[in-house]
């Protein structure tokens, strides 16, 4: 058998300052799609309660300590920081997408202006408060975007995308930091 | 062009993907006659005023929608998951 080395996703990548915003990558971690089966919104909100979470509704996500549920579609969710409890699995379907995702987080009070250069939803506080969570486009790519502090959202995308979204996202601040800069 | 999708709300359109009439989602039974696949398949109409048509949120939910529009005034006057239909 070939020796593989496991990498980060954002291996070696250094958090960026543009602008007043920070754009950082985020650690892997365990990320697993619980997708429910029909009627099995009741068992899966029983295995669920073990980790303290019930399943989100559409646009929302849910935490305890450092594990979370995101809404990621109809009758879906991602569990990530966490291994599924026992007991859920026959009540949803369940699949292992660790190592699958990379996720950013953009913080700074202009955040939500910089994405609104990728992103056609409205991610101001006002539309995208606490606790929010949608399926968006960035750009091109199919995202998970979640608002994490008053003034910081994550934005996930399929790992294989990871070097084209922080491209997208540097650029966007480079651009973002020069009309500031002309602006005075 | 924007789309209320059911789940995720208010969305531009740049986020759907068009596929057809609303008449694919009755499909004929196993040993239809002919006829009934040929309307199935090719025979549409082209109305001037409301139209259903199949749209799915790719870049969103990824759910199929059902679209009811208005082909003169653009106005969209619905818009329904397929998922949980009658025979979905």
């Amino acid at each position: 058998m070939p020796e593989l080395i496991a990498k980060e996703a954002w291996q070696g990548q250094a958090a960026v300052t543009r602008a007043g915003l920070v754009l950082a990558p985020l650690q892997d971690r365990p990320i697993w799609s619980v997708a429910l089966f029909p009627g099995g919104a009741d068992g899966a909100a029983t295995a669920l309660e073990s980790l303290g979470l019930g399943f989100p509704e559409p646009n929302r996500w849910v935490s305890a300590a450092e594990v979370r549920l995101v809404w990621t579609g109809r009758a879906q969710a991602f569990l990530m920081g966490a291994e599924p409890p026992a007991g859920l699995a026959g009540h949803a379907a369940v699949t292992d997408q660790s190592g699958g995702w990379a996720g950013v987080s953009l913080s700074g009070p202009a955040g939500p202006e910089a994405l609104a250069r990728l992103v056609p939803v409205d991610l101001r506080p006002g539309s995208f408060p606490a606790g929010a969570a949608i399926r968006a486009p960035v750009n091109h790519m199919s995202a998970v975007i979640l608002r994490t502090g008053p003034e910081t959202v994550e934005v996930w995308v399929f790992r294989s995308m990871a070097r084209t979204l922080w491209h997208e996202l540097t650029e966007v601040l480079a651009r973002f930091e020069a009309r500031a800069t002309v602006a005075g | 062009m924007r789309l209320t999708c059911p789940l995720c709300g208010d969305r531009d359109r740049r986020e759907f993907h068009y596929y057809g009439s609303d008449a694919y989602l009755d499909r004929p039974a196993e040993g239809a006659a002919p006829a009934a696949w040929d309307d199935y398949l090719h025979n549409r109409d082209n109305p001037a005023g409301l139209t259903k048509d199949l749209w799915y949120h790719e870049q969103g939910c990824a759910q199929w929608l059902v679209v009811t529009r208005n082909t003169v005034t653009h106005e969209v006057s619905a818009v329904e998951l397929v998922a949980g239909r009658a025979g979905a």
